[in-house]
């Protein structure tokens, strides 16, 4: 019989959150900004049909970093929590928090007891009928839940990303602001430029009607931008 | 649940995981799928039912209109039953038949719609809904032969070729596509033939909500389970137009003012 090598709890957690933590500052980032109307999710994406972003209720948006089967696979399990929540009590009980919950415990438990660990970062994002409703939720990939304010970058750069948005958001933007911000701060950061159709955004807008969720066009983000 | 079973399901490709966008195979892997397991003489019991629905082309679309009455036996359930639903952005769907089952498979296709436009990013065609509906129809059979019979009624803008289209369906889960006009439930063959005058090629939009308007009228004075517009309570028809925008549901300020018109014509 063998006996397997014994290594202690740390070293696994750490080699395998660093293992994690390379992958994902690999990818592009995605940045999260709050605006008048609700919430903005952007980032570089050349794919036009391999989504970052995506509805997942009502009111929830999803966006995700890393590797893209690995956070597809969540979006869908969490278009299927949603729904069968949605289907089985009332729309309105599909909350970001449950949602940000079930993510959490998933991806701490593949953490722990994967071969390796999921190599992304996701956020979920949640408007309410006004701005102080807005709920924003970060899952890293070892399962962290954290709640942000305001704004957010996860991915490659992200505390660079983090460090401007903070100088440059003094007031809540409205979305022409929000996506001139979003998208000088990334193109400053990553020093390339970036062209409008190679940008991936949507917004959660409280003024659509009961599905909050829409992606920008190219041609909406190039005239934000000019 | 217990801790272990994790809240998103299995999220490994085995054979736990559902293969497909579908919500109702989902529903189905969960035990979770709704399900009806009448006793021998379901006949014996007055269910509330659904009846006089139909659907109109017209030059820019399709409009679809409902009573509102339910009746059970012979005592008026409901008197503000919804029939006519938005399926989604571009389709609509309205149902006679056995209400509570018929309202259950509503919900239950609209989330299908909508999963599948989550998870795929892009939305079913139109026949492709039209053909998820007839399997689920399909899937209610051995329920029809006790007596709980759904029909739907399908109507929406095609995405692909710029038109409105309107399904028919019967209760082993055909699916007809009609060309002009259609309509189902106890009323229907009543507004069929008023239809069948009325309707002309190419109608505008006022003239085709008042033609939906009066073929129910003509339904509910022929057929005691389909209820008119009643000017006295403010009930009014339930009424959508779908077209190259997208889904719209007439409001009862323009309704009613419909129904006057067309009640106020008729001696």
């Amino acid at each position: 019989m063998t006996v397997p090598f014994y290594v202690p709890p740390e070293q696994l957690t750490k080699d395998r959150a660093e293992f994690a933590r390379k992958g994902i500052a690999r990818g592009r980032p995605i940045v999260v900004i709050e605006y008048s109307d609700g919430v903005l999710l952007m980032g570089e994406n050349p794919s036009g049909s391999l989504h970052k972003t995506s509805e997942i209720y009502d009111k929830v948006a999803f966006a995700g970093v890393g590797r893209f089967n690995e956070f597809e696979m969540l979006r869908v399990a969490g278009i299927r929590y949603a729904d069968l929540k949605g289907y089985s009590y009332e729309r309105e009980d599909v909350t970001a928090k449950g949602l940000a919950n079930a993510y959490a415990q998933t991806l701490g438990q593949i953490f722990t007891h994967e071969m390796k660990p999921y190599e992304i970062e996701v956020m979920i994002a949640e408007i309410g009928a006004t701005a102080g409703d807005t709920k924003i939720y970060r899952i890293q990939f070892d399962g962290t839940l954290r709640d942000i304010r305001r704004f957010g970058a996860m991915g490659g750069m992200e505390e660079e990303l983090a460090e401007h948005l903070e100088r440059a958001l003094t007031e809540l933007p409205d979305l022409p602001r929000a996506v001139r911000l979003a998208a000088d701060t990334i193109e400053e950061v990553v020093e390339t430029t970036i062209a409008a159709e190679d940008w991936e955004a949507a917004v959660l807008d409280r003024n659509l009607g009961r599905r909050k969720f829409r992606r920008l066009t190219a041609d909406e983000i190039a005239a934000a931008r000019s | 649940m217990s801790p272990t079973e994790p809240i998103l399901g299995d999220l490994s490709y085995g054979e736990s995981m559902v293969p497909s966008s579908s919500f109702l195979s989902l529903l189905e892997s969960r035990g979770l799928a709704p399900t009806w397991k009448p006793g021998a003489n379901t006949a014996d019991l007055d269910i509330p039912e659904g009846t006089t629905v139909l659907a109109i082309r017209y030059a820019e679309g399709v409009v679809m209109a409902g009573d509102r009455r339910a009746t059970a036996g012979n005592v008026i359930a409901h008197r503000r039953v919804k029939k006519v639903y938005p399926a989604d952005e571009y389709s609509a769907v309205a149902i006679s038949g056995t209400a509570g089952m018929a309202i259950e498979l509503i919900k239950l296709f609209q989330t299908e719609l909508e999963h599948y436009e989550k998870i795929e990013g892009t939305r079913l065609s139109l026949e492709g809904k039209a053909n998820y509906l007839a399997r689920m129809v399909r899937g209610n059979l051995p329920l029809a032969f006790q007596g709980l019979v759904v029909v739907p009624l399908f109507c929406g803008f095609d995405e692909i070729d710029g038109t409105g289209r309107l399904y028919t369906f019967d209760v082993v889960g055909g699916r007809y596509e009609e060309q002009d006009y259609a309509a189902t439930g106890s009323g229907g063959a009543e507004a069929k033939a008023f239809l069948k005058a009325a309707y002309a090629e190419g109608m505008d939009l006022d003239r085709s909500l008042a033609v939906a308007v009066e073929a129910l009228v003509a339904a509910a004075e022929e057929d005691a389970a389909t209820g008119g517009p009643d000017l006295r309570r403010g009930i009014y028809p339930n009424v959508v137009v779908v077209n190259r925008e997208g889904i719209t549901e007439v409001g009862e300020d323009r309704l009613a003012e419909i129904a006057a018109a067309v009640m106020g014509g008729r001696p």
